[in-house]
């Protein structure tokens, strides 16, 4: 009720709406360097709040022959970012007659999300491929382009689901006796659908499909692999 | 000396505290001006609004449907407003959102479009194209805090290949096999999914009947829905622009929803 002496909310000064530049599209990446492979999957679920905008999103995003990276958070940053990052790898390509290297591809994103650092790309980012000698490497960044060279990591909305699987069955954290041994490719593959599986049972805005990739020295192979859908 | 003024080089100051400056302009305390609004000036209060857009994939093409209503707040405002804008033979696009923006818009791309028929060079919007071009553009005016206040969902033949492209005004952009913008995301688009598992090859009239089945249900639940909406049919003869169509609607059941007076 409008007190008296109060004029109605309506004729007071213009309604305005919220406008927040960013959004969260959730989606998990998860990749692991092998000895001779480097493998990164990520689901296919692209969301909104309780809505389910597409279920065949995946975010990998193959840049070169042996470079894949993983993308997820707000997807319109996900797609600026993928396109100035091709953009990029082509002027490369074209002046140095040979695609990018992975752990170049790695530093020049650094720059990219650093170049935004104060309206950072809110994007979770894995490159995974091969290095120059050969072996599989795996790359995580934060927002604003920290990173690292790693093993295994998970990025995106089941990250806090997935990593501490992967400190257990890749890593071997804290396990006596344990040997890290360097894992076949299959096995890899299992533990990472077991992984995904479980993590789409309790987190939302991951599900619908995992899409799996692995990059060898024989170039790029995906498979799929169905997950929940509701 | 040139740069010194009746008062010399040094500034005067403000006569009093919070007062005019001799030689500079004075803005009264509690005016806001054009230059202080800020934010105001910009598309964060969006006025006349549109609904729900949807479009639907079948065997052969694309369908898009938006009702014709623009409202004003809670006010029916404008009855007749086409959300609907035919780009070329192929393409066409539908807004949910502020109306002025999209008018705004659709200046824009008609007058690209004739800027690139003028080159008469074979080459156009594809619906491909044009929904990358959208998404650059919704982008980059959010990135300047300046947005767009449009869903737009772009429909079309690419190569004979059905396209249907989802853009919202922060950019987040997808292509999916049927798509629903504003209240038809959550009231339409889980009936046209669940069609589409059913038949996944539908046929025009199927989908058709579909659009009007849940435009139907948008006029019924939807507060800022109309029952009169246009529907564009994009197959490779070209763009068939349908409407208005008027839904017939019943109420007889009407008066036995009782209790929320």
């Amino acid at each position: 009720m409008a007190q008296l002496g109060q004029p109605l909310s309506d004729y007071q000064r213009p309604h305005q709406v919220h406008f927040s530049p960013y959004d969260f599209n959730g989606g998990t990446v998860l990749a692991i360097a092998g000895e001779n492979y480097a493998l990164i999957a990520t689901d296919t679920r692209l969301s909104q709040g309780f809505s389910i905008h597409s279920r065949e999103s995946p975010k990998t995003y193959s840049l070169s022959e042996n470079t894949v990276l993983g993308c997820c958070g707000f997807h319109g940053d996900v797609l600026t970012l993928t396109k100035t990052l091709g953009a990029r790898l082509q002027i490369f390509e074209k002046e140095h007659n040979k695609p990018m290297p992975t752990p170049s591809v790695a530093a020049m994103l650094s720059t990219i999300l650093y170049y935004r650092r104060f309206f950072p790309y809110y994007t979770h980012n894995l490159v995974a491929g091969l290095d120059e000698e050969g072996k599989g490497c795996v790359y995580s960044f934060d927002p604003v382009g920290s990173y690292e060279r790693e093993v295994y990591r998970a990025k995106g909305s089941a990250s806090a689901m997935l990593q501490p699987l992967l400190d257990n069955q890749i890593g071997g954290k804290n396990q006596q006796g344990y040997v890290v041994q360097p894992m076949p490719l299959d096995r890899c593959i299992a533990v990472v659908k077991d992984v995904f599986t479980s993590a789409a049972e309790r987190d939302i805005y991951t599900g619908d499909n995992i899409l799996i990739s692995v990059i060898t020295k024989d170039g790029l192979k995906s498979e799929k692999f169905p997950l929940r859908k509701d | 000396m040139a740069t010194s003024g009746m008062f010399g080089n040094g500034n005067p100051g403000a006569l009093w505290t919070g007062g005019p400056v001799p030689g500079q302009l004075h803005n009264f305390p509690g005016v806001q001006n054009g230059a202080t609004k800020g934010s105001s000036q910009r598309t964060l209060n969006p006025v006349v609004m549109g609904s729900s857009v949807l479009g639907i994939q079948f065997n052969g093409g694309v369908v898009i449907a938006a009702d014709m209503l623009g409202s004003y707040g809670s006010l029916s405002k404008y009855r007749d407003c086409p959300r609907l804008l035919k780009v070329n033979d192929s393409t066409v696009i539908g807004a949910s959102g502020d109306y002025a923006d999209f008018q705004y818009l659709s200046n824009v791309i008609q007058q690209q479009v004739i800027d690139e028929e003028c080159l008469n060079d074979g080459f156009g919007y594809t619906p491909k194209s044009l929904h990358c071009w959208l998404t650059r553009v919704l982008y980059n005016r959010r990135s300047q805090f300046n947005p767009l206040w449009n869903t737009y969902i772009v429909a079309g033949l690419d190569e004979d290949k059905p396209y249907l492209g989802y853009v919202d005004k922060i950019g987040m952009a997808y292509e999916a096999p049927s798509l629903a913008s504003g209240f038809g995301a959550y009231l339409a688009l889980p009936i046209i999914r669940d069609a589409l598992e059913k038949k996944p090859d539908m046929a025009l009239e199927d989908a058709l009947r579909l659009i009007d089945r849940c435009m139907k249900l948008l006029f019924y639940r939807d507060a800022r829905a109309l029952n009169k909406y246009q529907v564009a049919v994009i197959t490779k003869a070209g763009v068939d622009l349908r409407g208005p169509i008027v839904s017939d609607t019943n109420w007889e059941v009407a008066h036995m929803i009782k209790g929320y007076e």
